[in-house]
């Protein structure tokens, strides 16, 4: 109950942003929401699957080139460049996944670290679209035709709208008898194998659902800052990433929110959104806001640890 | 003149292979030992770095400098183990990632605040600059052959260190069953504590050596913390034969891929797609190996005896 308790203050919460806030408030909370999108496709497969992707950004920037290559080529629609930019995504993660899925722990996190990375190389290749400098996009995709995107206010409610809906359908897919496999591959790979269930295709499919969340995250982000570029695939905001998923599943301990199913979503909302909102309130404190935020990462886990060997 | 060129670009990938292996020896020690993920190795590559610049411009003199340097990074190695590390053993790895990417934060804000953003260059020492003639139109800088002859004797030290010393024997011991040498009365805090400052050292090493070639600047080992994970993963995790192999190779590949990839390719590609794609092929040939490494030989060329 508090897991769903949990996510229902932070939806009502980032509900309420915009009537009270001022511009500048919105569009970083938006951008909150949008990574919080991201750090949800993740927990899915990592919290869900026990699946630690070190390539996640990868397949958020392959939805935000999705939109920034079909908006250079004329295409500005979000109804044909969202689905897009999500095949797109969806199915790099179904390719790599492919390969990435034969190997196991600490093996795992490098080779989708490494496809991660020969994505960004091709990101930086692309002279025709930017190369290493990016691509700013010439406007905010239209839905049907109308320039809705272009208010901060009714982006701000289409993210969420999205965010919610996603959060759903992962929270649904992992409660379903699809999800129980996944769940119970990460607890015990072996056991699933002596039932007669081969975890593979389930953990396939899952990933490359995961990428087409991830891609969609993107496409809204490439909205948001009307640019893309290579920097968007890079393994730092990987690495960013898995800190909001970890970091939001420890807070969310620490409130009582059991780890699993829902309220491991919420966790990822609460981190991704906890750690956009912590690092941008630090940096308006003072410039050197990293060496306030870094220890505190380190509390985090430190005592996090203490409560859990208590318990 | 092909040839030499060839030669020079495979001293340069060696010397990088070297420089990658003193990294890596001590992340997978490390890893293989203490069962620890540490992102902060990375930083201590960098620190070593800094505190070479001040040591040197201390004393005045790189061989005084050097020592001084070491000893720092180890001091700052066991601290860092203390504080941060020690209460790590055990925890889920992706716990390990999070506190030890809290320090990175820390560690490259506070260079920044200590020595600021500039890049700082470290003097060469006046008996290893200028450059040698190796061969007809081949001259090659002095102080590169040194740094790759110190990474050299550092790894033959390394291995018979691990091979044929009790504290070696200890390490050996502690990486296949800690609980049980711990059982026959070797106190395991003190041995991971040793193991991770000697790992922080080496790292100061690279940086220390790295730093009259390189610019020293915050966030420098990032990139080179990246690289060096591609290096225990290909060579597998816990292995400093594998770890020195893949670093090689790595390094080679790397600087071979950068100086003759795009050359290559023009002779079956138009010249100006393979002025576009060789680059990027280039960048990412290490992690196109890793990627084949794994799926052929899924732990790592060298695998550690499970």
């Amino acid at each position: 109950m508090r897991a769903l308790a949990l996510l229902l203050a932070l939806f009502a919460a980032l509900a309420v942003v915009p009537l009270a806030a001022d511009t500048y408030v919105v569009a970083l909370v938006t951008r909150a929401m949008i990574f919080a999108l991201a750090a949800v496709s993740l927990d899915f497969i990592l919290g869900g699957a026990g699946l630690v992707s070190f390539g996640h950004a990868a397949l958020m920037g392959i939805g935000a080139y999705g939109v920034g290559i079909l908006m250079e080529e004329g295409t500005r629609e979000a109804l044909i460049a969202f689905p897009a930019a999500m095949a797109a995504a969806g199915l790099f993660a179904l390719v790599t996944g492919a390969v990435s899925l034969k190997t196991r722990g600490v093996y795992f996190i490098m080779i989708t670290l490494a496809f991660g990375q020969m994505a960004f190389f091709v990101a930086q290749s692309l002279s025709a679209y930017g190369g290493d400098d990016g691509l700013s996009l010439a406007a905010r995709s239209t839905v049907a035709g109308q320039r809705w995107l272009k208010s901060p206010v009714t982006f701000h409610y289409a993210t969420l709208g999205l965010l919610i809906l996603i959060t759903a359908l992962c929270a649904l897919i992992l409660a379903s008898p699809f999800g129980r496999v996944l769940r119970a591959a990460k607890e015990n790979e072996r056991r699933v194998r002596a039932l007669g269930i081969d975890p593979y295709p389930y953990r396939l499919v899952a990933y490359g659902l995961a990428g087409a969340f991830a891609g969609l995250s993107g496409a809204l982000l490439a909205n948001l800052t009307e640019f893309v570029s290579p920097a968007f695939l890079s393994w730092h905001r990987s690495g960013e990433l898995i800190v909001m998923v970890v970091a939001g599943a420890m807070a969310a301990s620490a409130l009582g929110v059991r780890a699993g199913g829902a309220g491991r979503l919420g966790g990822a909302v609460l981190g991704a959104v906890g750690v956009i909102l912590v690092e941008e309130g630090l940096a308006h404190l003072t410039e050197h806001w990293r060496i306030v935020f870094g220890p505190l990462l380190v509390l985090l886990v430190l005592l996090g640890g203490w409560r859990g060997r208590r318990a | 003149m092909s040839t030499t060129l060839l030669l020079v670009q495979v001293l340069n990938g060696l010397q990088l292979g070297v420089l990658l292996f003193l990294v890596a020896a001590g992340l997978t020690l490390v890893f293989g030992v203490m069962d620890v993920i540490n992102l902060a190795h990375g930083v201590q590559y960098m620190l070593g770095a800094y505190l070479m610049v001040t040591a040197t411009a201390l004393t005045g003199s790189f061989w005084l400098g050097l020592p001084l340097a070491l000893v720092a990074a180890l001091v700052l190695g066991l601290v860092l183990e203390r504080l941060v590390i020690r209460p790590l053993y055990g925890r889920d790895h992706l716990e390990q990632v999070l506190a030890t990417f809290g320090v990175i934060l820390f560690v490259n804000e506070g260079v920044k605040m200590v020595w600021g953003a500039a890049p700082l260059a470290i003097p060469m020492p006046d008996a290893l600059s200028g450059s040698i003639r190796l061969m007809d139109g081949l001259n090659y800088t002095v102080y590169r052959l040194a740094l790759l002859g110190a990474g050299l004797l550092v790894a033959g030290g390394l291995y018979l260190l691990v091979t044929r010393t009790r504290s070696g024997m200890l390490l050996r011991a502690g990486a296949s069953n800690a609980p049980m040498v711990s059982a026959l009365g070797v106190d395991i805090g003190a041995l991971f504590a040793k193991v991770f400052a000697f790992g922080a050292m080496l790292a100061a090493f690279a940086g220390a050596m790295a730093g009259p070639i390189l610019s020293v600047e915050p966030g420098m080992g990032d990139g080179l913390l990246i690289l060096a994970f591609v290096v225990i993963v290909i060579g597998g995790i816990g292995s400093i034969r594998g770890a020195f192999v893949a670093a090689l190779l790595v390094g080679l590949i790397d600087t071979l891929g950068r100086s003759f990839l795009t050359d290559l390719l023009k002779l079956v590609l138009p010249p100006s797609d393979a002025t576009q794609v060789g680059p990027a092929l280039a960048s990412m040939s290490v992690y196109l190996l890793m990627a084949c490494v794994l799926f052929f030989r899924p732990r790592g060329l060298f695998p550690a005896p499970a």
